[in-house]
Formats: structure tokens, sequence, C-alpha cells
């Protein structure tokens, strides 16, 4: 079964953190090729265990700003697909690639899984994980379409190992008819925080109104603990932390091994976001809070006492 | 079939249409979805629970409701018309609506649209705004960024592409004119500005705008706006094409996450941070 996985990267292309993940769950269920879409160089390494990378130029004096949009990737994608005839899609579910996956799901007749957070061929279907209704529930889900496109969840696999490039094969598509329609007025990528990825962070610390803008005492024990940072949408819409720090169910959805928040109340939009943590860690100085319904280590305190104390007796323990 | 005014349209493909105001027609797609501030839950079959009677307008198709008001105003008097799929009940998203100020709605019931995945809603979705085109070209089709219930976010991009036009999604601010449409997102990694020439389709996020409040007038306005009913077969959408015979996934199992264990709530008295510390080692969370 050849599985093919869609190698994002940034406009100058630097592989995404979700790229080597996504390889390493493709090799576990068949043959993993990758599709690399758009005029960026290759890396000289790419993720270990891809049998090939397909090139895809985007033909017709193609503006290079316009590579990137949904119908211009998915037909890139489709072309990929009907070369190999692959039956599995692996996408890093970003918005971004939901809007290429339902794009192949209308056109090419994909069934579609958003949001997994695990991928596995039994009885040669394949079949998905996922929580739904704001991490409450788990699920199963199994595609029935001869094309199975699952958009996966950053952290849901241990990431492959870098390895050199391997066979390339060139394709050229000229973009679809509605791709040549959207015209890209202005894009200015983000440069990254030097944190872990907030998607795929391990430990995550969440600021909300509470902070009241002061995100230091966040910073400093996400130091410690090599935490990536989040925010509520209060915190965002202030102005005090970048919008895609937002977490919750109009923001990043956060699956970590700890999560700790901060002046937050634990909104249920943002709940939506955050619930299928593993451990839950709430300092809010109402004892009423919502966010202590859910949390497994609740503190009644001050954000301002409580995480400086926390973050030196962390730096004392561990000498 | 195309939904576009204008002649000069090739087969199987939307002209680029000179859109002059105020001929403006918009469509807004609105889903009924259970109250998250409730309990929710998955059936035996794994499909969501729908009869708590709890049910409300998505939260985030109101934004996409006040994008679709402002357009119209400031096409000077366009006209919108709500569109839902779904149950009985679906029909209170398109009234609340019609209480915003949309102009009539159009709900899409028919039992065997049950059960639909994103992609056969949006299947559905696209017969109807198709329909609604037979009596005036539509330019604008504006929905929400997801749906709370299954937040797929996949039915907007995939009307859009049934429909064979452009989509620009979660817009975070939406301006119309000289028949195009400019949209600002704010992506994971990346801030852009797209633009498109209508029709086209926009999703809108929460952060677009502030959502109206109906007043009483409003209120009492709407009663009298016409809401039609739709089945499959007016749409001319064969039945297994959609509903739980046409999706193309299917729910093998669904359990509610077990109850964490072992909570601890403790009241800081001078060394909560030093026990939080202690806590995380011990766990090695830290
Ligand atoms: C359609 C829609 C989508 C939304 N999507 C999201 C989303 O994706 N993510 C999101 O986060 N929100 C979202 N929201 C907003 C959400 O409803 C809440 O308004 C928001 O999450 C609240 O943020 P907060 O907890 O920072 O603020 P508040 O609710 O104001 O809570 C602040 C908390 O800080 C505590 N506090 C104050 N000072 C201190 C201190 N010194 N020490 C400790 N605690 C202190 C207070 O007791 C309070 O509980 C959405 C809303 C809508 C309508
Ligand atoms: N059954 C439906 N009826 C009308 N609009 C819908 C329906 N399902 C989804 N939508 C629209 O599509 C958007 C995204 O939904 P989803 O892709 O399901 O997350 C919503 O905000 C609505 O605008």
């Amino acid at each position: 079964m050849t599985v093919l996985v869609l190698l994002d990267h940034t406009d100058a292309g630097e592989p995404r953190a979700t790229a080597p993940e996504l390889v390493a769950l493709a090799c576990s269920l068949g043959e993993a090729e990758g599709v690399w879409v758009g005029a960026a160089p290759l890396p000289a390494q790419l993720p270990s265990g891809l049998a090939r990378v397909h090139r895809v130029a985007v033909a017709n004096d193609w503006a290079p700003e316009g590579e990137h949009v949904a119908p211009v990737v998915s037909e890139a994608v489709a072309a990929v697909v009907d070369a190999t005839g692959a039956s599995v899609v692996l996408l890093a579910s970003t918005f971004e690639n939901k809007d290429v996956a339902a794009r192949l799901g209308a056109l090419h007749g994909a069934g579609v899984v958003t949001d997994a957070d695990s991928v596995a061929v039994e009885h040669g279907t394949v079949v998905a994980g996922k929580t739904v209704l704001a991490g409450t529930w788990t699920t199963r889900v199994e595609v029935v379409a001869p094309l199975a496109v699952v958009l996966v969840k950053a952290g849901a696999a241990d990431a492959a190992e870098p390895a050199a490039a391997p066979e390339v094969v060139e394709h050229a598509v000229a973009p679809s008819y509605v791709g040549g329609l959207v015209e890209v007025v202005e894009r200015t990528e983000r440069a990254g925080t030097g944190r872990p990825d907030l998607a795929s962070a391990q430990t995550v610390i969440v600021g909300g109104r509470g902070t009241e803008g002061d995100f230091g005492p966040l910073e400093e024990l996400a130091d410690e603990l090599g935490a990536a940072i989040g925010a509520t949408r209060v915190a965002t819409d202030e102005g005090w932390i970048a919008r895609e720090a937002q977490v919750g169910q109009t923001g990043v959805t956060v699956s970590p091994r700890l999560y700790i928040g901060a002046g937050v109340s634990g909104a249920v939009h943002h709940r939506g976001g955050m619930q299928a943590a593993g451990t839950i860690v709430a300092v809010n100085n109402d004892p009423d809070a919502p966010i202590f319904e859910i949390a497994d280590y609740g503190i009644v305190g001050d954000l301002f006492e409580v995480l400086p104390q926390a973050t030196a007796e962390l730096r004392r323990l561990r000498g | 079939m195309s939904i576009v005014r204008g002649g000069g349209t090739k087969v199987g493909q939307p002209a680029r249409c000179r859109v002059t105001f105020p001929a403006v027609r918009i469509v807004v797609a609105v889903k009924h979805v259970p109250d998250i501030q409730a309990d929710r839950t998955l059936g035996q079959d794994g499909r969501l629970a729908r009869d708590g009677g709890d049910g409300t307008l998505n939260e985030v198709d109101e934004n996409a409701v006040e994008a679709a008001l402002v357009v119209a105003e400031s096409a000077g008097g366009a006209e919108v018309i709500a569109l839902t799929m779904g149950p009985d009940d679906a029909v209170d998203a398109a009234r609340r609506a019609l209480q915003m100020g949309a102009d009539s709605a159009v709900h899409v019931l028919d039992e065997a649209a049950a059960g639909s995945d994103a992609l056969g809603t949006a299947h559905v979705l696209a017969a109807a705004v198709r329909k609604i085109a037979e009596d005036g070209p539509v330019d604008l089709v504006v929905t929400g960024m997801a749906a709370t219930d299954g937040l797929t976010s996949l039915v907007p991009a995939a009307l859009a592409a049934e429909l064979g036009i452009v989509a620009l999604t979660l817009a975070v601010d939406v301006t119309v004119a000289d028949g195009a449409v400019v949209v600002r997102r704010e992506l994971d990694h990346a801030d852009e500005t797209l633009r498109a020439a209508l029709p086209a389709l926009v999703s809108v996020s929460d952060r677009a705008n502030e959502a109206r409040y109906p007043n009483f007038a409003a209120i009492m306005a709407a009663r009298k706006k016409p809401v039609a009913v739709w089945s499959l077969a007016d749409l001319g959408v064969p039945p297994d094409e959609v509903g739980s015979a046409g999706a193309r996934t299917r729910i093998l199992a669904a359990e509610p996450r077990p109850a964490r264990k072992d909570r601890v709530l403790v009241t800081d008295t001078g060394d909560a941070g030093a026990q939080l510390a202690a806590y995380l080692v011990e766990h090695k969370l830290a």
C-alpha cells in the first residue's frame, strides 16, 4: 500500500516539525512517499524511510506566492495520487490542510478524517482514532472510500530521523482554473518563537487574562520545563501575545502530557482545545473558576506568587 | 451548472464575472448544533445525540451572518438568504439568521440526509445554492470557519469546490468592492491578504466581527420572513449519495473519556509553588 505524505515546509523550504512525524506514521502503514509542492529547494536531508519524494512544480508562469493556496496544493497531491496509485494521503491537521483535504474529498472522492491522533490499517481499511466533543469522547473512524485522506494532529507519532534525500520524481501541474483565481495580495510568514511548536509540545503553559499582560513568570517556568507558551483568546485579543498562540476551539488544539493554565478561567471554548491533555494543572485565585472542574492539580492562588516559587523550587530540586 | 451571473460562461468553467452593486445576492450557511455549554454525548452509532432540545445556532455562524449583513449593507441593501440543512429543529438556526437581518431562509429537510459527513453536507448545500441561483445569480457564499459539533472545518472548502468557485477561508476581515472580495486571514505560520473575483465563498473566524443582537422589533419582523423547506428530491440529489448511505467515513466505536482520577485542589498558604514543583517531579512531568 502506497502512503503519500504532504511534506509541509516554510516558504524557504524548511520542513515543518510535523513532516518527520507523518513520515514515521506512513512507514508504519505501508510504502511511504513524500509530496513536495512548489519551487522551494528540497533540503539536503529529509525524514528517513521515504521510498521516493515527488516534487511538484506548478506550471504556467504561476506566481510563486500563490503556490501554497489550497486548490493548487490539492491538484498537486491529486496528480501524485494518480501517478502512484496511492490509497492513503497523510496531511498535518492544520486549517490550511483542511481546505486541501476538503477539495480532495469533494473533487476526487476521498474519505476524509480530521484531527486524527492515530492511524492504522485494519483488514485492508484505514482506521483513525480521534477525540471529539472537546476531548471528552474518543472514537475510531473507518474510511470506506478507495482514497483515504487523514489529517493527523501534531505529536501523534515520534519523528523519523533525518536522512539523505531519496530518489526525486519530478511532476508538473498547471493550477486549476479556480486556483488561478486566488490572488495573494500579501503574505508574511512569521518567525518561530524559539520554543517548541505549540501544537506538538509535550508541555504547554497557557496564560489568560489573569496575567494582565505579564507573561514573565510563565516564560521563566517554560524555560525550566522546555515548554511551549499558549494563551486564551482574551490574552491574544488584548495583544499581549501573538494570535497563533491561541489555544481553544477556534485556535490551536493541544494534547500535551502536561498543561499548565495560569490566570485562565477555563471557558468552554478554551477547554475545547486542551481538555485532552494528559495532566492539567491550574493556578487561579478564584476557587469557583470552571477550570478547577477538570484540573488534576488545582491551586487556588496568585499566579505571580505560585509560578516563580515553582520555577525556583524546580531549579533547586534538579540542581 | 454554474452559479454565476452574466453571459460568456464557458461550459464547465465559471466566468470571471463583473458584479456591479447593488445587485449582490449572498447565501449564508448556518448550522444548528447542540449547545456546547450543555452535556453532549454520542449515541451507540457514534453519531451525536441531536435530540437534547438544547440546540442553538453554531456560534461562529453568527459571525458569518454578521459578515453577510455588513457586505449587504455596504452594497446598498443586497439580498441575504440563510441556508441550513438538518432535522426539524434546524429551522431555529435559520430563524436566528432571519432575526439578525437575513431576508429569507431555506431549510433542507430530509431524513435521508441524516448522518451525512462533511462532504455529504457540502454536496447537499451545493445543490441548494444552485437551486437558489435559479432565481438570480449568487455572488457570495458565507460560512463559519467551523461547526462546534464536528469541528471539521471541511464544509466551506468542499462546498466551494462543488460549486466551482474560490474559497477564501478563516477570514478575520472581509471587504467586497468592485466585484471582488478581499480577505485578511491569520494562519498558524503566516498572515495573508487574499483577493478573488466574485462569485466566491468566504468562511469567517470568530474574530471577524461582533455579531449583532436582534432587538424585539427584529424578532417580530423575522416571523413574517419566508422559510422554504426543500427535500433532496427538490434538489435533485439522489438519497444514496448523502446521509449515512453516502458517507465515506464510518464510526466504529465511541467511548467517553474515563474520568480523571486522584484530583487535587489546594489553596496557597505560601508554599503551593514548591508543592507544585514536587508534584511535577514526582509524576515525572518535569
Ligand atoms: C465563538 C467563540 C470562540 C472562542 N474561541 C476561543 C478559543 O479558541 N480559545 C479561548 O481561549 N477562548 C475562546 N473564546 C473566548 C472564551 O469564551 C473566553 O472568553 C476566554 O477563554 C476567557 O479567557 P481567560 O480565561 O483568559 O479570561 P477570564 O475568563 O476573564 O478569566 C481570567 C481568570 O484569571 C483569574 N485571575 C485573575 N488574576 C489572577 C491572578 N493574579 N492569579 C491567578 N488567577 C488570576 C480570574 O480568577 C479568572 O478566572 C471564544 C469565544 C467565542 C464566543
Ligand atoms: N448542516 C449544515 N447546514 C448549514 N451550514 C452548515 C452545515 N454544516 C456546516 N455548515 C457550514 O459550514 C461551516 C463549517 O462547518 P464544518 O465544516 O462542519 O466545521 C459552518 O460554520 C456552517 O457555516
